[in-house]
């Protein structure tokens, strides 16, 4: 009588915890978040998983617009330029039931901009960072910063009390000795709470029955599994032992769409994907024309613009599944416009070869060509076909394919003549390419501009993006950087990257251009 | 005996030593750790901080000074990856590896032996020439091949097994077992075959290549002459006296298994050292990538010394001389 009494009671206690409605969804992608510190890296994957668990202030959808969060309003302060205002939502409560105030955005702020800290760079601009009240935080920034919010995406809120009581002020420091508390575990505010976790293997999340959402989501539990192997992480969806997939191999999006019960969703990727060659002039280490670089004539470069079919490459190397692009920016990003992302439909070789000649190149030259071959979609055999489509006009192009551990160190020390390269915009903003691939390589900017392009006036209103409150002034000189940028031919844009993920058709997850997609937004039908 | 232990520890030593130099050098070809550590935001002096502060602006020499000092004390630092003592991420991945390594060795040594006996004993028969010839395809196809082979045929086909992970497991305290469940076992089965064919092959032609010289010697005549039973002669006598290379290659294929699952354990996304070391080569790991080569030199140099040691207990003469000559 007891063994049924304690039966029953444990009967009810699972029915009172257990939601209307259960809905488990198994999750996959190629690799497992690196740390739970939300300050630690400023990596997609990472991010992408902490944003169930911790929320930041200001969130972007899946349009790429900016929308509240924690805070429910932002504005500069009317009397002071430099200085944002921040309104917190009231009510929200951290998973271990502390209330969610002004102090915990001013630590949670400064710990992302301490020494330590991976996403200090976002918030280099901050100043100091001031609780006016419960609900309302002032960052004063050290000059006017009129995109500041855009940096913020990814700033996780964590309670001040628990990471102190925890000794986990300090941010784990990448490849440091010491542990940190909050690399294992994680009280944050956000719509689902940790329940386990078992690095590059399995971690389960429960929703957060006290989320301040007024819909709650339809998923109540994750259960998230990284699968390293392209074709293994397929089968899993195929096999059903997984719901929705991450990371989908572009070889498998036409067939898994084409599959019973399974289906594919994509949308371009906020990142662009281009090439970059050396302009000064200086002879290329690479080529066969060793008094000068051919490449530093404009003539030269516009001949291999005209040489590529950007149409070419969707239809073959991506198999459909990009946006080809003129302009060296994605869509979604401040600056960009149609005018500028017009690209020629076809390749035009007789044009360039005739380029070619007049520049004093009638019969070519050689360059070796650097790309990587496992950080970007298909990115070694786009180089491949671009190898191709330039030797047709006579440049004989080397390739040197390497995975991005080693390619990466070949840009940053300028040891490249010619590369691939994929640039994402976390800020949607133009400021952030000309900041780094724009701009002349000298201190904090151009850090991947091995070209050696150097433009002066360039970096003047470069520079002055940063503290330009004008909106309207602001984006007529990023219209005026990208016609110069344009017509310098300083880039070699190809293509927007497209992204797809697949699911079991209940389900429904739109594409976030960050590939950020979130759980809680899944619809499902049944 | 003693002497010949201590020589070949010596000597395993030696064997250590020169793996970590090895080692050491090939990680500066890997690429550079900084650039997967920092994300496309960071400025060139942060970079170059990071650098330092990791220690890789060191001379070579101070860097491989450092790793044995480390190393002697079972100390090779944090993952820059996952931000946790590498020896305890390799303790922690082992039982996985392991408990697959022996499921694959029970099953290549099982059906090894049985089917290279069945083989040698009728060696004209039709289904010897099928096994023959299946085993050929085995040996020649590669792991990742059979690998996805059989997901596809089991997994996302028939559903009969799971295509990934390692199913549900249960927590000993210091080991974590996937052998106590039902998804843990049925989570096995691929993988383990997966990684068996190759063994299995090598064990079956090994056993019957013997198999078939031994039935030659002249004692298994003198055997037959005895009026021994058939079964005595060829499992008590014949089996017994094949086995000494298989004891070998069993021994020195249980290391490589070990050591190389690696791609079984990518394509199954089996939890265990293998594809530890994958995804750390991706992102330049260093700290793992030394621990994890140096993990697998010190597993071949002990199944090397406790095969050398079996030699000793298996085979008389090697003892005759050992005495004979003083040792």
């Amino acid at each position: 009588m007891r063994k049924l009494l304690l039966t029953a009671s444990v009967l009810a206690l699972g029915a009172m915890t257990m939601p209307a409605s259960a809905e488990t969804v198994r999750w996959a992608r190629n690799s497992d978040a690196l740390t739970l510190d939300p300050h630690s890296q400023n990596q997609g994957t990472t991010h992408t998983f902490i944003h169930h668990i911790y929320e930041t202030l200001v969130d972007r959808d899946v349009e790429g617009t900016l929308i509240p969060r924690l805070a429910t309003e932002w504005a500069v302060k009317e009397d002071d330029p430099t200085v944002w205002v921040f309104k917190l939502r009231e009510g929200v409560k951290f998973h271990d039931g502390a209330d969610f105030t002004a102090e915990d955005v001013v630590f949670s702020l400064d710990r992302a901009r301490s020494d330590k800290s991976n996403m200090r760079q976002l918030h280099s601009s901050v100043d100091s960072v001031t609780a006016i009240d419960d609900y309302t935080v002032e960052v004063k920034m050290t000059g006017p910063s009129p995109l500041y919010p855009n940096n913020m995406t990814n700033t996780f809120m964590m309670d001040k009390t628990w990471t102190e009581a925890n000794n986990a002020v300090t941010v784990q420091e990448a490849g440091s000795q010491d542990d940190n508390y909050a690399v294992r575990n994680t009280n944050g505010t956000g719509p689902y709470v940790l329940e386990s976790r078992d690095p590059d293997v399995r971690s389960v999340m429960k929703i957060n029955e006290d989320h301040w959402a007024e819909t709650k989501p339809a998923v109540t539990e994750i259960i998230y599994l990284p699968i390293a192997d392209n074709a293994t992480r397929v089968a899993a969806l195929l096999s059903g032992e997984v719901d929705i997939v991450q990371d989908v191999p572009v070889q498998d999006v036409e067939r898994l769409g084409g599959t019973d019960g399974v289906k594919v969703t994509t949308g371009p990727e906020n990142r662009i994907i281009y090439f970059g060659y050396k302009m000064g002039e200086e002879p290329l280490k690479s080529s066969n024309v060793t008094d000068k670089n051919p490449i530093a004539d404009p003539k030269v470069r516009e001949a291999m613009h005209l040489a590529i079919d950007r149409n070419a490459i969707k239809q073959v190397v991506m198999r459909g599944q990009s946006v080809p692009s003129g302009v060296a920016t994605p869509p979604f990003v401040n600056g960009w416009t149609p005018e500028l992302d017009a690209y020629p439909e076809k390749a035009d070789v007789e044009g360039a070869k005739a380029l070619l000649a007049e520049a004093g190149y009638p019969d070519g030259f050689t360059v070796t060509l650097d790309t990587p071959n496992n950080r970007y979609v298909n990115d070694e055999a786009i180089s491949q076909a671009v190898v191709g489509m330039l030797g047709q006009i006579g440049i004989k192009v080397t390739l040197a394919s390497r995975p991005i551990a080693q390619h990466s160190p070949l840009i940053q020390n300028s040891d490249t003549d010619f590369y691939l390269l994929g640039w994402g915009v976390p800020t949607f903003d133009s400021a952030y390419i000309f900041n780094d691939l724009i701009h002349t390589n000298e201190g904090d900017f151009g850090a991947y501009n091995p070209g050696g392009y150097s433009n002066p006036e360039l970096d003047a209103k470069i520079q002055s993006l940063a503290t330009e409150v004008d909106i309207e002034k602001r984006d007529a000189t990023i219209a005026e950087i990208w016609a110069t940028v344009q017509e310098d031919r300083v880039l070699l844009p190809i293509h927007n990257q497209v992204l797809a993920y697949a699911m079991k058709d209940k389900y429904q997850l739109d594409v976030h251009p960050e590939n950020q997609p979130r759980m809680y937004e899944v619809t499902i039908s049944e | 005996m003693l002497a010949f232990i201590l020589r070949r520890l010596a000597q395993s030593i030696v064997v250590m030593a020169v793996v970590a130099l090895i080692a050491f050098m090939l990680f500066r070809y890997v690429g550079d750790p900084v650039a997967n550590l920092v994300g496309q935001e960071a400025r060139m002096s942060d970079i170059e901080a990071l650098r330092d502060r990791l220690g890789l602006n060191d001379p070579f020499y101070v860097q491989f000074g450092r790793f044995i000092g480390n190393a002697l004390q079972f100390e090779f630092g944090i993952s820059y990856r996952l931000q946790q003592p590498v020896s305890e991420l390799i303790v922690s991945r082992l039982p996985a590896t392991i408990e697959l390594a022996f499921a694959s060795a029970l099953i290549a040594l099982v059906f090894g032996v049985t089917l290279g006996v069945l083989t040698a004993l009728r060696p004209k028969s039709a289904t010897t020439a099928v096994i023959m010839t299946l085993s050929l395809v085995g040996v020649s196809l590669p792991t990742f091949l059979i690998g996805i082979g059989l997901i596809y045929v089991f997994a996302v086909e028939l559903q009969w097994l799971p295509s990934f992970g390692r199913g549900s497991v249960v927590d000993l305290g210091w080991w974590r077992t996937g052998l106590l469940t039902e998804s843990g076992l049925r989570s096995l089965v691929l993988p383990a075959i997966t990684l068996s064919l190759f063994q299995l092959t090598l064990i079956m032609r090994l056993v019957r290549a013997e198999m078939l010289e031994v039935l030659r010697a002249d004692y298994i005549r003198f055997a037959k002459a005895r009026g021994l039973s058939q079964r005595a002669i060829n499992f008590g006598h014949a089996l017994k006296n094949t086995l000494v290379p298989v004891i070998t290659i069993t021994g020195l294929q249980l290391g490589s298994v070990i050591a190389f699952s690696i791609v079984t354990e990518t394509v199954f996304q089996w939890p265990g050292v293998g594809s530890l070391f994958i995804a750390s080569v991706q992102v330049v790991d260093v700290p793992v990538m030394a621990a994890y080569l140096m993990f697998i030199a010190f597993v071949f140099v002990v199944i090397n010394l406790i095969v050398d040691i079996l030699y000793y207990a298996v085979d008389p003469r090697l003892r005759v001389q050992a005495i004979g000559s003083g040792k």
